[in-house]
């Protein structure tokens, strides 16, 4: 760069081809250029040899009946429903288990990676194996693991194993009973969310009064009270409007009842602990990172261990641990598309049958990369978001 | 996954070897030496690999009988095992020469997909199977409401299953997988209560099942699958030698040829046999076809006529013992009719 800003002061010398910025602008032009030529001739040669092999293209075909059924759908589909709605079928389903995904992973990371630097040694030995195990074996075995390691060992529906609460766990997945809100259950709902806004509230009026006065409240306990007495308030005062569908037994499955099938269990469980294992060594990365100092300043003020860790480590170590986080998101999300081996109905799974019901096999991969591609973007761009607040304000 | 990627590269981004593919199949194979054939990736009687590693099948023999009237060969001939959702585009990029996959022959795939099939080497229908052992009483696929249905994804099966359940108002829970030995897999493992596909693929499965004799196969018949080979379209000549040589097979049954007797045939006083045997004095029918004169004698050579073919791979000389039923000759009352050869 020095060398650049140098040449730039510097007054052309003769003939404008040695000067730099026009030589720039060349390459940048010819660069485009390029690229341009480059999708045009590719496009050009799709559309041309589709056309020679007698192929339909373009996207109507999305408007045509689908005419087969999908396992698993979040929103109304039947097989009467377009081809369109079958592959958003997909892509709700991917989203689903790429966010629930996430979630658990960031939980069990978190947990393993500061479990790693435990002073107890047993935990940390735990935490070590754990992460060597999961980061050192391929998704894919780890999701067949599940899928036929340990669900599919589970009993057949007729002897399925009894679990509190009217649960029930076979081989087709596990099935718990549904609630049916009843009249006026609303109320429970607007409870609910009073009760978290009320926690928030509390959190930061109690924050600001520590900081003023060094007065410590009780802000957890206040919270569950809030979050779990309102609501529970407002059932008793709408007349108890809840009632539970309980899973039976039937000919050949349980029915009624909410299923969790064994795809998504596996695949849910798959790539949590997989992807948990590369976030642990993240975190652990990221405490490391704060120095030593810190830790030893804050025990001499006479903070607690667990004080320190959650007041002084992790909001620092943070800063460090969110940008490879990111990647490890994406990659989670990029690594449903491994449902395929276990006929979890994802965006790779719908799409790709729609491909082939249709023929339409270019649309149809450029449809399923589109999609990965804005859901990478739009996770990054939240990521982008989070660590702009958490990065080191400098004054 | 693997297959669809090269298909696109094959057919999307290097237009270069696709308008060089396009001057004449026949051409590409003789150069190359032997033919590029898509097969199932392991169906017993259909196309799947015995102990030996060598493929066995009806569709497999039908691309070594493509073969033998090309090359003269019937083992000049290589596999390429594809899954349902990969063997329309495999063959459309020209990975494959032929398509023969136990593949159901519709107006879809001859338009949409720019395929041209070339006859019916198997007339089958969808059918079901359940463990019987385990679920004692169902003996009709109207007893199915509500039942876990395993089914390959990107299929026709997978179609006339919504709409079979549709029709009769039953529910069911569709478990699909992309590849056969999955949806096997997960059958035999209890994950779904009824496995369904052509009703010849579930007599050739249920033999690969842990207790074969547990399983049943219910009697309704839901579709109509015509299962036979198909080309790319833009190749008439190509088409005419890959659906000649499916008449031929015919024809050698319908006229008593055999792999056994078709050197013996080639003497034979009839004029119809020597014709079809290319051993008419100036005969063109082969070289006007674009192979040698004796091509169906190469056939048979190497295969058999249909009949062989048949009985070796999915009739009495196989484990699947399915009669010929409609699969009989038109002149003993099934439907298989093929042109003359003259």
């Amino acid at each position: 760069m020095a060398s650049q800003e140098v040449l730039r002061e510097e007054p052309s010398r003769g003939s404008f081809i040695n000067d730099p910025r026009v030589r720039g602008i060349f390459f940048q032009a010819l660069v485009l250029v390029l690229l341009v030529a480059g999708v045009w001739w590719v496009t050009h040669n799709v559309i041309a040899n589709l056309t020679r092999l007698h192929i339909a293209s373009g996207f109507g075909f999305l408007k045509g009946r689908a005419g087969f059924d999908i396992s698993e759908s979040a929103i109304a589909y039947s097989s009467d429903s377009t081809y369109f709605r079958a592959i958003l079928v997909g892509f709700i389903n991917t989203v689903i288990v790429a966010v629930v995904g996430i979630i658990t992973a960031t939980i069990i990371g978190f947990i393993v990676g500061i479990g790693r630097l435990s002073h107890n040694w047993l935990i940390r030995k735990i935490c070590t194996v754990y992460v060597e195990v999961f980061r050192n074996i391929p998704p894919l075995l780890v999701i067949f693991f599940w899928y036929s390691g340990v669900l599919a060992v589970l009993p057949p529906p007729r002897e399925s194993i009894n679990l509190p609460f009217g649960s029930f766990l076979n081989q087709r997945g596990f099935y718990f009973p549904r609630a049916i809100w009843g009249e006026g259950s609303w109320l429970i709902l607007v409870a609910l969310l009073l009760g978290i806004a009320m926690a928030w509230f509390v959190a930061r009026k109690a924050r600001q009064r520590q900081m003023a006065t060094g007065q410590p409240f009780p802000v957890f306990w206040t919270s569950m009270a809030l979050i779990v007495g309102l609501p529970l308030l407002a059932y008793a005062l709408s007349g108890f409007p809840l009632s539970f569908e309980f899973p039976k037994q039937s000919t050949f499955n349980l029915v009624g009842g909410f299923q969790v099938r064994p795809e998504f269990l596996s695949l849910y469980l798959a790539l949590s602990c997989y992807t948990a294992a590369f976030i642990a060594e993240i975190v652990r990365a990221g405490i490391r990172g704060v120095s030593a100092g810190q830790t030893e300043a804050a025990a001499a003020l006479g903070l607690r261990s667990g004080s320190i860790l959650r007041l002084v480590v992790v909001p620092q170590a943070m800063r460090i641990v969110i940008p490879p986080l990111t990647s490890q998101y994406l990659n989670l999300t990029k690594n449903s598309s491994l449902a395929i081996a276990i006929g979890y109905p994802d965006l790779t799974a719908t799409a790709g049958t729609v491909l082939n019901q249709t023929g339409q096999a270019v649309e149809g991969v450029v449809i399923m990369m589109a999609v990965y591609l804005a859901l990478s973007l739009i996770t990054s761009a939240i990521m982008n978001v989070v660590n702009a607040r958490m990065a080191l304000v400098e004054r | 996954m693997k297959h669809i990627a090269i298909g696109l590269l094959g057919a999307a981004a290097f237009g270069f070897a696709a308008s060089a593919a396009s001057a004449s199949t026949l051409d590409d194979v003789k150069a190359k030496g032997f033919i590029q054939c898509g097969t199932n990736t392991g169906l017993a009687g259909f196309a799947a690999p015995d102990d030996k590693g060598e493929w066995k099948g009806i569709d497999v023999d039908f691309c070594r009988a493509v073969a033998a009237a090309v090359f003269g060969d019937g083992t000049k001939v290589k596999f390429t095992p594809l899954s349902a959702k990969e063997r329309f585009t495999a063959l459309q990029s020209g990975e494959v020469d032929i398509l023969s996959r136990n593949t159901t022959w519709t107006i879809n795939r001859d338009t949409a997909l720019g395929l041209n099939f070339v006859g019916v080497t198997y007339y089958d229908g969808q059918g079901f199977m359940i463990n019987a052992k385990k679920l004692p009483g169902v003996n009709s696929a109207l007893q199915l409401s509500g039942a876990a249905v395993c089914v390959q994804s990107g299929t026709t099966t997978e179609l006339n299953l919504a709409d079979y359940f549709k029709s009769n108002k039953m529910e069911y829970n569709p478990v699909v997988f992309e590849k056969l030995d999955e949806v096997n897999a997960a059958y035999d493992a209890g994950r779904c209560d009824v496995y369904t596909t052509d009703q010849s693929g579930l007599y050739g499965i249920r033999l690969t099942l842990s207790s074969p004799a547990d399983h049943v196969v219910l009697p309704e018949i839901i579709s109509k699958e015509p299962l036979g080979p198909a080309v790319r379209q833009g190749d008439d000549q190509w088409y005419h030698i890959v659906k000649w040589t499916y008449f031929a097979l015919l024809n050698a049954e319908e006229l008593g040829i055999t792999q056994a007797n078709v050197d013996e045939m080639k003497n034979s006083d009839n004029p119809e046999i020597k014709r079809v045997l290319g051993q008419e004095a100036d005969t063109k029918i082969g070289t006007d076809l674009g192979v040698s004169n004796d091509w169906v004698v190469n056939i048979v050579k190497a295969v058999g006529n249909y009949g062989e073919m048949f009985e070796r791979n999915v009739g009495s000389g196989s484990p699947l013992k399915i009669a010929r039923g409609i699969n009989a000759l038109w002149t003993k009352g099934g439907l298989q009719y093929a042109p003359p050869i003259r």
